[in-house]
């Protein structure tokens, strides 16, 4: 197939990249433009670790097509943080020891940061709820939610 | 039709470790010319956290500060050999190997330390990296500056071996006893229930466990083992299988959503104590805390649904249909 030109903003910087038409944004972003962050689990929309922001809505990208993401705005953990200067909910997922093996996490903190900037005062069961989609095989999620709470406390106090 | 509430309880023994032809770990320790010391081991983190209980093992030993330790992990190739991450023996085989590499190394870095202060061994101390005469701290230098005259002006390493291994037992054809394992961790965990006869959906509402592992060597982490081993207690007992009709192969599962796994939505109350009895061979008193940690919530919860409905279903997982099938069966 003939390939085919998208451009988006990924993490705020205009890229360009030409592929296939049927590829994922997982793959995009991961193979051709060697964005890690975004892990490839199951592939089949069952997981969530593969969750991005897409305009700010989180999104799984192994199901969304690239080329839909043509002209849209893309973040995934890269572009929130960095080990210098970490965004709230990775300190946080830090300090509450919210990660085990890690695979989860960006998933996680993606599907959250959706939720905070949305709703930055939410309960733990709306917290609970918005990461239905995120499967975690190690921490048993309490510490998840906990680090998550803790921003939302943090937010309040700011 | 109702819902019924139900308790019921579970215990385990948890064997650390395993015997096998010989069940050795392997570590070796160096210190750079920076002061800072590579611990290199071929075990693996898989998240349970080897890489940081090990360095803090290994800082305590050694007398220097956490940060000053790096644990490289997980090339085979390049580094001493380990039987695994399995059997719940990572800490406990790891941390017996780098104890004694520590000390080795540690030994070398006082020597050393000896000759530049124009001291014996035995009349320094070392504290968090900073090293002094006994009797007279203005007398002092840290591992640092030890570290660079070891390098650059006497040529000297640094560095230690460590090895530990629990020999192979054999099982005495007489008798039948055998010494399979190191040390043991206990638990038990009282599970509370909700089974809907309706449906056959069992809601686990609580889940309250003890722990007796040994000394910890970081508590968040076993706090963290204990949590998620309940969560996947939890659905070993009641969601969890890749062949709901076994021996049948019919309706195997392919994706996640048939191969049910708890989400945040699915966690009940979890509580725990840890009670703290160290082993007499484990570094520091260490048990190992893993794997049981999803052992005694799927008995504890099968309990549970009898003390709620009167069936027992030992078949796992205990799927609402088993459910339904077993009061059926209990009602004719
Ligand atoms: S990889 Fe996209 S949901 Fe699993
Ligand atoms: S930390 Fe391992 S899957 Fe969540």
């Amino acid at each position: 197939m003939e390939s085919i030109t998208i451009t988006f903003k990924l993490n705020g910087k205009t890229t360009a990249v030409a592929v296939e038409p049927l590829t994922s944004l997982r793959s995009v972003l991961r193979e051709h433009l060697h964005f890690h962050a975004t892990k490839a689990g199951c592939g089949q929309g069952g997981c969530g670790s593969c969750t991005v922001l897409v305009n700010g809505e989180s999104v799984l990208s192994c199901l969304m097509l690239a080329a839909l993401a043509d002209g849209q705005e893309v973040t995934t953990l890269e572009g929130i943080g960095t080990p210098q200067h970490m965004h709230p909910l990775q300190a946080a997922f830090f300090d509450k020891f919210a990660a085990q093996c890690g695979y989860c996490s960006p998933g996680m903190i993606m599907a959250a940061k959706a939720l905070l900037d949305k709703n930055p005062h939410p309960t733990r069961a709306e917290i609970a709820e918005a990461l239905a989609g995120n499967l975690c095989r190690c921490t048993g999620y309490v510490a998840i939610l906990d680090a998550i709470e803790a921003v939302v406390t943090q937010m309040q106090e700011a | 039709m109702a819902k019924h509430y139900g308790r019921g309880i579970a215990a385990v023994n948890y064997p650390t470790g395993m015997n096998l032809g010989g069940d050795p770990t392997q570590a070796l320790i160096f210190c750079q010319p920076t002061g800072g010391f590579s611990v290199k081991l071929a075990s693996t983190d898989l998240g349970q956290g080897l890489k940081t209980v090990i360095a803090q093992i290994a800082a305590e030993t050694l007398g220097v500060p956490f940060d000053s330790v790096l644990v490289d992990t997980g090339d085979t190739d390049s580094a001493p050999h380990c039987m695994g991450t399995f059997a719940s023996r990572g800490t406990h085989r790891v941390g017996n190997a780098v104890i004694m590499a520590a000390n080795e190394a540690r030994k070398a870095l006082m020597d050393v330390a000896a000759d530049e202060m124009e001291a014996a061994p035995e009349d320094l101390v070392l504290e968090n990296g900073e090293i002094y005469v006994k009797g007279a701290p203005e007398r002092k230098t840290n591992v640092f500056n030890v570290a660079l005259a070891a390098h650059f002006k006497y040529g000297k390493t640094i560095s230690g071996r460590g090895i530990y291994m629990k020999q192979k037992s054999s099982v005495d054809p007489e008798t039948g006893a055998c010494d399979p394992d190191s040390t043991e961790a206990h638990a038990t965990t009282v599970a509370e229930v909700e089974v809907d006869d309706e449906t056959g959906e069992v809601k686990v509402l609580r889940l309250s466990s003890a722990y007796e592992v040994g000394r910890q060597i970081n508590p968040e982490m076993v706090h963290g083992q204990i949590v998620s081993g309940a969560v996947m207690g939890m659905a070993h007992a009641l969601t969890e299988t890749v062949f709901p009709y076994y021996p049948a192969l019919d309706h195997h599962t392919h994706s996640f959503g048939e191969y049910i796994i708890p989400t945040a939505l699915d966690i009940p109350e979890i509580e725990s104590v840890v009670l703290e009895y160290p082993s007499s061979n484990g570094p520091y008193g260490v048990k190992g805390v893993g794997e049981m940690t999803a052992n005694s919530p799927i008995p504890a919860i099968v309990n549970a649904i009898y003390d709620a409905v009167g069936v027992w279903v030992t078949d796992l997982p205990v799927t609402p249909e088993k459910v339904l099938r077993a009061l059926e069966e209990k009602d004719q």
